[in-house]
């Protein structure tokens, strides 16, 4: 019955196709016809949406309030209740105690010493890990130190030791409560699905405005950012507990309460960890991009470097979110995967006590020794000069080369290209993303597409998402065809897949704002440097999937073409690649999506796209417009993933697979 | 023959008092619920079950379980075996249908009196063991204590009771994930009477592991049930271990109990043709008792003879050169009957 019905379906999309077609054709080379409403969206049509989201939040930060106590009262108190622990932790960490201020100041107690923290750190990663982490650690906490970058990456390490914590508490509980009912749960996945897809600038906004410029608005734009990953690790978690452990639970007579900690919360503890890796690096991510807000530290350092054009300076901080980076992420990792594995006692109560006399021993040292505390200014090394003079030295010896690519890029393709997108009537190219839609997945997917469209082009943000859309296509395109074909090279040799996966895993890592800086050397500001960062940055879930797409091939089709006596070509086109199809298109989404969150920070290298209204936005503190062209860029990246997730779908189907 | 049956296993099941029965309980999948309901129980056939878009997991299932004994619930994947077994102790909620602890239904106790009950009186094994990861064996046994707040040095005494009863001793610092399979379920089933619970729940306990390991669990099961006698409620797909287990054994085939009756009963007089499909393989052998065959007399001589309640193949060994009449003796040593040595041989050669 469910055959006929298909075939149906089929003989009706099979003649809708061919009416639709030609009209389709026609309306193409109307085009250049369209009266003028058609071809740019009329001045009458645009609602001034972001007025109303600028005034709406302007009177909940300044008159909104119930009895008395207004809104700014709360965000206030929140602001000073954030401020405290923050201050706290940068004494310990970054600063020291310090009284008076100006030339009065003078430090009361050092800070924590910079090789106490590095010793006692590279202790924990060696009781994780082993000696390689270890060794990685105690490298990282030297350059950190003796490069001058300790102060900033400490107070950075005090953000995101406090950010995390927050969210891990916040996002349990509202995961807890997730997991139990599912009306909470469905709701808190719509939130999340498109906090996912807001461009990260987006979060700094309302923040900004409710809780001012400082560290406490920081802390809080970055929680809201990594909530939605812990919210979803911890409801995953939870439900991979095995029914016949909950069934336990219920003979053993649990209470609710001993359920859940006593062997709920416990079971799910190897996935809490793997989640707790994804918040610490988005946290990461976040506090950095979040300097922009007044949180400090290496993010701060960096944006200073990029305005004064100081690559070296730049760079060198840049190598010290790396640093930081790394060891963060791989020793939560080893901490993830040692719970995974069972692997337990490893970290025994002499190693605390080990742990607390290196940091207090250096750190009472310092008294007397000051450099063990922080080190001298004029001992710190630098190599600032160095990449400032390799910087002039390129663009002195390869300017032409380096500017005849940049160039020829800008004026052959890129530029062609926008303005292609620019003059086409935006009813056309809704149509035809509309037209898409609906042949990839049916009237839902097209009515969602038109909505999103609209948006955009209601709010008057129609000719920046060009811009944006234009560097995203080129960027994914490169990205794709670069990364894909290499993942796929390399799915064929395993000798190749750790060394690969270890490096997309460490490009993965790095926070987005350091992707710029190797671009911004060597081709200056522009859209060429922000295609650049955009493509490095997109091209790891590129060779990811492509490896993965690879891997997901059923080995029987495999051998059945081979003993059908198939080429090794022939093999690939007709088994391999088809079989690969949905993974690979949803390698393509996910390329789309690293490149729009990546597309947003390029903005700091001078694009003219939506990323760049929210910047601007951002550095006048105009709420309205920032919240809305972010919302854009949240549309056009739910465009894109609906086509392509109904393409993979599509393409699963037809593979008769169930993965995807 | 009956009479003397019984008294030859000195304290058959029948003899005892009911410890647990079930009445008439049906557990329903599906959307229409109510119009399950609205149907009397002569119109619940599978076909109209079908018809209202239903799966009856578990049909009418309707039994009584004597104190001590081993009742073993048997079936193929899907037959709802393990469904009847979750109706039973409500960690599924039947559709309809009474089951009776004693006096009390447990379908109508209130959460604290249901807890309670859970607490004190069962214990339960677990197919894929449902061990706590990140606890030691020892802490694992200790759970159900720990959860009713025992103190905590009792508890561990009674832990490591229990530790040296299932033969893990020097193990109890170990993580489960150090332990084998067999291990595994050693401590599993050394939780689950932690409590010393009256009713032992058994959830295909040994289905995840290999054949060897399975028959030394199997043994450790009939050794723990004979020196401290539980009632036991044992689930398998396992027709051999049901045989060498059971008490009594009741057949499941899509949801619906087919028959019920000890290892013999069912091999000798199959009710329907599935169970005797499904018993074919059994040699009568094994599951033949010596008191089904013997003659009984009051006044047959003591001294050497064989349990009444021995199978045909464990006395095997003696009917090869034994005398033509074997005196039979009850599990108190009193000569109940005399046991013809062709009987015994002719049962034996119907199964080779």
């Amino acid at each position: 019955m469910a055959d006929t019905f298909l075939k149906e379906q089929a003989r009706a999309r099979s003649i809708g196709d061919w009416i639709a077609l030609p009209v389709l054709i026609a309306v193409i080379f109307a085009a250049p016809f369209f009266p003028a409403v058609l071809t740019s969206v009329p001045n009458w049509a645009i609602l001034p949406v972001s007025n109303w989201v600028g005034e709406g939040l302007n009177w909940l930060a300044r008159d909104a309030g119930i009895g008395g106590v207004t809104f700014a009262d709360v965000t206030r108190a929140l602001a000073a209740a954030a401020e405290a622990p923050i201050e706290w932790l940068k004494i310990v960490l970054a600063e020291g105690w310090v009284t008076g201020a100006g030339f009065n100041k003078v430090q009361a107690a050092p800070p924590l010493s910079w090789l106490g923290v590095t010793l006692a750190v590279a202790l924990v990663a060696l009781r994780l890990s082993g000696r390689g982490l270890m060794l990685l650690t105690l490298v990282a906490g030297c350059y950190l130190a003796l490069f001058g970058l300790w102060v900033s990456a400490m107070t950075t390490l005090a953000s995101v030791l406090l950010c995390v914590v927050t969210a891990l508490v916040l996002g349990l509980a509202i995961g807890i409560r997730a997991y139990r009912s599912p009306r909470t749960e469905a709701f808190v996945r719509a939130v999340m699905n498109v906090m996912q897809t807001v461009p990260i600038f987006s979060y700094l906004l309302p923040t900004l405005l409710l809780f001012g410029y400082g560290p406490s608005a920081a802390l809080f734009a970055t929680v809201v950012y990594a909530l939605p990953p812990m919210v979803h690790a911890t409801v995953l978690a939870l439900r991979s507990v095995p029914q016949e452990t909950l069934e336990l639970a219920r003979m053993t007579g649990c209470s609710r309460a001993q359920t859940l900690w006593k062997v709920e919360l416990p079971v799910a503890v190897p996935r809490l960890a793997i989640g707790l890796n994804q918040v610490v690096m988005m946290t990461l991510n976040m506090v950095i991009i979040a300097s922009m807000i007044g949180a400090g530290g290496l993010g701060y350092d960096v944006l200073r470097a990029l305005r004064r054009l100081d690559f070296g300076a730049g760079f060198e901080a840049g190598m010290g979110i790396v640093a930081l980076a790394v060891v963060l992420d791989r020793l939560t990792q080893a901490a993830a995967h040692n719970q995974s594995t069972q692997a337990v006692g490893l970290w025994r109560r002499r190693d605390t006590a080990l742990a607390l006399a290196l940091l207090i021993f250096f750190t009472l040292i310092s008294f007397v020794i000051p450099s063990l505390g922080l080190w001298p200014d004029d001992l710190t090394l630098t190599t600032a000069p160095f990449w400032n003079g390799a910087v002039s030295f390129i663009n002195r010896e390869f300017y032409e080369p380096l500017d005849a690519i940049r160039t020829a890029m800008l004026l052959k393709v890129m530029n062609p290209f926008r303005d292609l997108l620019l003059a086409t009537p935006w009813t056309l190219i809704g149509l035809l993303v509309c037209s898409a839609g609906y042949w990839l997945g049916g009237r839902r997917a097209a009515l969602t597409v038109a909505a999103l469209l609209l948006f955009i082009a209601l709010t008057g943000y129609w000719e920046p998402a060009m811009v944006s859309v234009y560097l995203t296509i080129l960027a994914v395109a490169i990205a794709l065809a670069i990364g894909l074909p290499f993942g796929l090279w390399v799915s064929s040799r395993p000798r190749l897949h750790q060394p690969v996966q270890l490096v997309l895993d460490t490009l993965q890592t790095l926070p987005t704002l350091v992707y710029l800086l190797p671009a911004v050397m060597l081709f200056r500001n522009g859209d060429f440097s922000a295609l650049i960062a955009v493509v490095s940055y997109a091209i790891a879930p590129a060779v990811r999937y492509g490896m993965a797409g690879m891997k997901h091939v059923p080995s029987e089709r495999v051998e059945a073409a081979a003993m059908s006596g198939c080429t090794p070509w022939q093999t690939f086109r007709f088994v391999r690649l088809p079989s690969a199809m949905p993974t690979l298109l949803l390698g393509v989404n996910q390329t789309v999506m690293m490149a729009l969150s990546m597309l947003v920070i390029a903005a700091l290298v001078g694009t003219r796209e939506l990323g760049q209204e929210v910047y601007t936005s951002l550095t006048r503190g105009e709420v309205g417009p920032g919240i809305v062209a972010g919302l854009c860029v949240a549309c056009i990246a739910l465009i894109a993933d609906t086509l392509l997730k109904s393409a993979a779908a599509r393409a699963a189907r037809h593979e008769g697979d169930i993965h995807a | 023959m009956l009479d003397a049956k019984a008294a030859a296993s000195g304290d058959s099941a029948l003899t005892r008092p009911v410890a647990l029965s079930a009445e008439g309980v049906w557990k329903v999948f599906g959307e229409h619920k109510a119009r399950f309901a609205r149907r009397s129980l002569s119109e619940r056939s599978a076909e109209a079950l079908t018809k209202d878009g239903l799966v009856g997991a578990v049909q009418d299932a309707t039994f009584q379980i004597a104190q001590g004994e081993v009742f073993v619930i048997m079936g193929l994947s899907g037959s709802g075996k393990s469904t009847l077994l979750r109706c039973l102790t409500r960690l599924t909620e039947s559709t309809e249908g009474r089951v009776f602890y004693g006096d009390r239904d447990i379908m109508t106790l209130a959460d604290k009196e249901l807890v309670k009950l859970r607490r004190t009186r069962m214990g339960m094994v677990f197919q894929h063991f449902a061990l706590l990861p990140n606890r030691t064996v020892l802490s694992n046994i200790a759970f159900p204590l720990e959860v009713q707040g025992v103190a905590r040095d009792k508890a561990k005494a009674r832990a490591l009771e229990l530790v040296e009863t299932v033969g893990l001793s020097g193990r109890e610092g170990r993580f489960p994930a150090e332990l084998s399979g067999g291990q595994q379920q050693r401590v599993g089933i050394a939780r689950s009477l932690a409590t010393d619970p009256e009713f032992w729940f058994l959830d295909e306990p040994f289905s995840a592991l290999d054949p060897l390991i399975r028959a030394d669990l199997q043994t450790e099961v009939l050794r723990l049930q004979k020196t401290q006698t539980r009632t036991v409620v044992f689930v398998t797909h396992d027709l051999d271990e049901a045989i060498r287990l059971a008490d009594r054994v009741a057949i499941m085939e899509g949801g619906r109990i087919v028959q019920i009756g000890t290892p013999e009963e069912l091999v000798m007089q199959p009710a329907t043709d599935y169970v005797k499909r499904f018993v074919a393989k059994v040699s009568p052998a094994r599951v033949v008792r010596v008191s089904s065959l013997m003659q009984p007399s009051a006044d047959a001589t003591g001294g050497a003879g064989v349990s009444a309640n021995a199978t045909i193949s464990e006395i095997a060994p003696l009917l090869i050169s034994g005398p033509e009449e074997i005196s039979v003796l009850a599990e108190n040593g009193r000569p109940v009957g005399a046991l013809n040595r062709m009987r015994a041989l002719e049962t034996l050669a119907a199964g080779a």
